[in-house]
């Protein structure tokens, strides 16, 4: 059996299974908020990376709440930039290594990490730091450099973007986890949770010839959704975005906001890289698409100051 | 000295250099320091000359140890130094290896006229018009290309396999490397070089040696005076001939009892196979005696390293990502008026003198950038290195290619300095941008600008589009690279005949300040 027949064999199966269990859509296993949740978001500023994720998760009920025993997690951090920690190009490494643990003390399997970089990958999970904290924490840091570990998948209900190649260790793992960093970005003007996704495909130039804010939002629509978003507003690039030249394109924010909606992450996270919402097209389409909730005065939020 | 213990040393040590040579160039995970190999290179005949000639210290002087060992004991270096002399013999064994009776060696005439004219031709040609010939003809360029172009392909395939089998068991160790080819056309010298060296060492022994190559051509002259040799002991040869059939360089004529100096390359196989012990390596004296051998072509050799070789040309280029179809295509053609040369290259003009096509620093590129030229610098830069936009771009934080030439053709450069040199300027191609043609966002080039060269200006309603500062820029590539216009890219970078030193970026003070409270 091809490698590919067996992923995609393993996809059906686990799907048939899922719809089994819960009655509901497949799509929901990854996409809902366990019912346990009191807020919609929780928003933390003030202390360390670490600890700010401490608190965070344990409002939103513990990891446990996301991560069942036994189960295989996928994160995804921002990894795109050969570019030191504290230039802010790449999530946080200690916040990183922080998720990891809570995933292996939820009893995760496995604890996966990778994204596809902009810059030569080797150096990007070396000088990010990710490579070491994730190993050192105990996950498996996985490479996303080649075509082969890309899958094509269509994107039912997009309107630029109908086919994407992700990459496989979305089919291959129970849950995944977004751990962007938010910076300014040179052309959509901000990037957060959604625009992170940009690193789970293969071809990235396709989104960037049709429509770069649409084909955002239309990926937010593919049925392997993050369970858990965790956007690092620790050290924040406010300009010269998404790659930052210097240290001066930081503003330590020390925040972090966790959420199971993206779009309200993002909508929240605009507020903090202090732009206009409306300028931020792809949170606009993917709140009509009804991806999530834009709308932060109808969400229950939880503020943490330490 | 008649021990064939020499043989045995020969041997142990031309492999260890040889297998040195092997993983230097393909050392795709750049595990070497540069350190250890600018100790391996620093002992290259040509490569230390022309980095001697341009920067004539201590450490660029490997050419003259060379030439004081020939003197002293002839021809070793083609048999403990020259990696491509290291891979004939190997080869030659292998030709053995198939036809065991077949006698493939014994004292032939040196072709004299062939050798000298090349070598003269080498030289001159160097002299008054530039390295082209010998980019062609060094020892050390030979198997440097047979190495990026052949070897290395085969390294990254086992390892991909290695990485898939890993794969299944969840184990990422090996991670997959897509190989990335070259134009096709830019095969052609290597093919045509290894099915020359290759048939010549299988068949042949050192023929190419002592036919072809400049340096062996020089050191056989220089070893004409050399002091230590192999030298006959009259009266205990009985003219059995064994010796001049194991020589590889067919240079022993047994019955006049002579040994050809400007031809042996001190392998030690004829003192090792005399059952008479009138063989052995020493300080110079004289004597005499005569016979030949010939024999046919092994057409099953050249068909199947031809097939091995078309092979693995279709392997790479099977291997090219496809492209999506775009929406639109570009209209505009890229203007480039110079091509792009590889950091430390100083000047256009400087590089091409210097750089003998080795490819050292095409197999250590991790990102793949540098390619061979074919015209881009005329004829005479053919297999030099050139920047290659298209497929890949010149990573901010790398200065590998300038740390590993062993010509100074790429001059070390500090990474401060690397990210402040100019190989080109940025041009932008309004009508072929996206965010003109198709009024969308992009932005793909200005986001992976290293020293935000590109940056965004307002444009049409809430879009965004490039503008550029080629003061800042250091024409990396990024942006050409990261651009998915098709087939004409809307901004690329022209190469600098002379590369510029770059002004520094920008870096003001961020405005905004960290919030008190939060802001929703």
């Amino acid at each position: 059996m091809k490698r590919r027949d067996f992923l995609r064999k393993s996809a059906g199966a686990g799907l048939a299974a899922g719809a089994a269990l819960s009655l509901g859509g497949y799509s929901k296993l990854w996409a809902t908020a366990p019912s346990g949740a009191k807020y919609d978001m929780v928003a933390v500023m003030g202390g360390s990376p670490e600890a700010m994720f401490d608190l965070g998760i344990q409002e939103l009920g513990g990891m446990g709440t996301f991560v069942k025993k036994g189960q295989r997690v996928l994160l995804k951090p921002n990894i795109g930039w050969d570019r030191p920690p504290e230039m802010g190009a790449n999530t946080n490494p200690a916040l990183v290594s922080r998720v990891i643990e809570h995933c292996l003390r939820a009893g995760a399997k496995e604890v996966y990490v990778f994204d596809h970089t902009c810059d030569n990958w080797v150096n990007c999970y070396r000088n990010s730091g990710i490579e070491k904290a994730s190993k050192d924490a105990g996950a498996k840091v996985v490479p996303g450099n080649s075509e082969n570990y890309y899958q094509e998948v269509e994107i039912p209900g997009g309107l630029k973007l109908k086919k994407a190649k992700v990459h496989e260790l979305l089919f291959e793992t129970d849950v995944f986890i977004n751990i962007p960093v938010l910076k300014d970005h040179n052309s959509t003007r901000m990037t957060a949770c959604m625009k992170n996704m940009m690193g789970v495909v293969w071809d990235r130039g396709f989104w960037h010839r049709n429509d770069l804010n649409q084909c955002i939002a239309d990926y937010a629509l593919f049925e392997k959704k993050p369970a858990l978003n965790i956007l690092d507003c620790y050290n924040v690039m406010v300009k010269h975005g998404p790659m930052g030249v210097s240290k001066e394109d930081i503003v330590q924010m020390k925040s972090q906001i966790i959420s199971t909606d993206w779009v309200a992450c993002d909508a929240a996270a605009t507020k903090m890289l202090g732009v206009d919402i409306a300028k931020i097209e792809y949170i606009a389409h993917a709140h009509k698409m009804g991806l999530g909730n834009m709308n932060l005065d109808s969400l229950n939020i939880r503020r943490i100051k330490m | 000295m008649r021990s064939p213990l020499l043989r045995k040393i020969r041997i142990l040590f031309s492999a260890v250099m040889l297998i040195c040579f092997i993983l230097l160039f393909i050392d795709f995970k750049d595990l070497i320091p540069t350190k250890y190999i600018n100790y391996l290179l620093a002992f290259q005949f040509v490569p230390s000359m022309l980095k001697y000639i341009d920067a004539p210290t201590i450490l660029s002087a490997g050419f003259v140890v060379v030439l004081l060992l020939t003197l002293l004991t002839g021809r070793t270096y083609c048999s403990f130094l020259c990696p491509l002399g290291i891979g004939q013999d190997l080869f030659s064994r292998f030709g053995g290896r198939i036809r065991k009776k077949f006698r493939r060696y014994g004292f032939k005439k040196p072709h004299t006229i062939l050798r000298y004219s090349l070598l003269g031709a080498t030289i001159v040609v160097s002299l008054v018009w530039g390295i082209y010939l010998l980019t062609l003809l060094d020892p050390y360029s030979v198997f440097g290309r047979f190495m990026t172009y052949f070897g290395k392909p085969v390294a990254l395939v086992l390892n991909n396999f290695l990485s898939w089998a890993f794969h299944k068991f969840d184990i990422y160790t090996f991670d997959h490397i897509t190989i990335s080819g070259f134009r096709l056309l830019t095969y052609t010298i290597p093919v045509v070089f290894f099915i020359l060296v290759g048939f010549m060492s299988l068949a042949k022994g050192r023929l190419y040696c002592n036919t072809i190559c400049p340096v062996g051509t020089l050191l056989g002259l220089i070893s004409k005076i050399s002091l230590f040799r192999i030298k006959f002991d009259e009266s205990k040869c009985t003219r059995c001939g064994r010796c001049a059939i194991r020589c590889k360089s067919s240079c022993i004529d047994f019955l006049q009892q002579k040994v050809d100096v400007s031809r042996c390359v001190d392998c030690f196989n004829c003192i090792d196979v005399c059952q008479d012990d009138a063989l052995s390596y020493g300080l110079v004296s004289f004597k005499k005696k005569k016979e030949a051998e010939a024999d046919s072509g092994k057409r099953k050799f050249i068909a199947g390293s031809l097939m091995m070789l078309l092979g693995l040309q279709q392997g790479l280029r099977a291997q090219e990502k496809g492209s999506p179809v775009p929406t639109k295509q570009s209209t505009v053609k890229e203007n480039k008026t110079c091509p792009v040369a590889p950091p430390g290259a100083g000047s256009i003009e400087d590089f091409n003198k210097n750089c003998t096509g080795c490819s050292l620093c095409i197999a250590a590129c991790p990102n793949n950038v540098l390619k061979p030229a074919l015209m881009q610098y005329g004829i005479a830069g053919m297999m030099q290195p050139v920047m290659d936009y298209h497929h890949s771009f010149c990573t901010f934080n790398c200065v590998k290619c300038t740390e590993v030439c062993p010509t100074y053709a790429l001059k070390p450069l500090k990474m401060e300095a690397k990210q402040l040199t100019q190989l080109g300027k940025v041009r932008f191609i309004k009508d072929n941008c996206i965010v003109k043609t198709e009024k969308t966002a992009c932005g793909a080039c200005s986001e992976a600008c290293p020293t935000k060269a590109v940056y965004m200006v307002p444009y049409e309603g809430n879009l965004l589009i490039p503008e550029t500062n080629e003061d800042i820029c250091i024409g990396c590539g990024h942006c050409e690279y990261a651009c998915p216009t098709v087939p004409y890219k809307a901004i690329f970078v022209d190469g600098n005949p002379v590369h510029l030193a770059a002004q520094p970026p920008l870096n003001e003070e961020a405005e905004m300040e960290a919030h008190e409270d939060f802001p929703f």
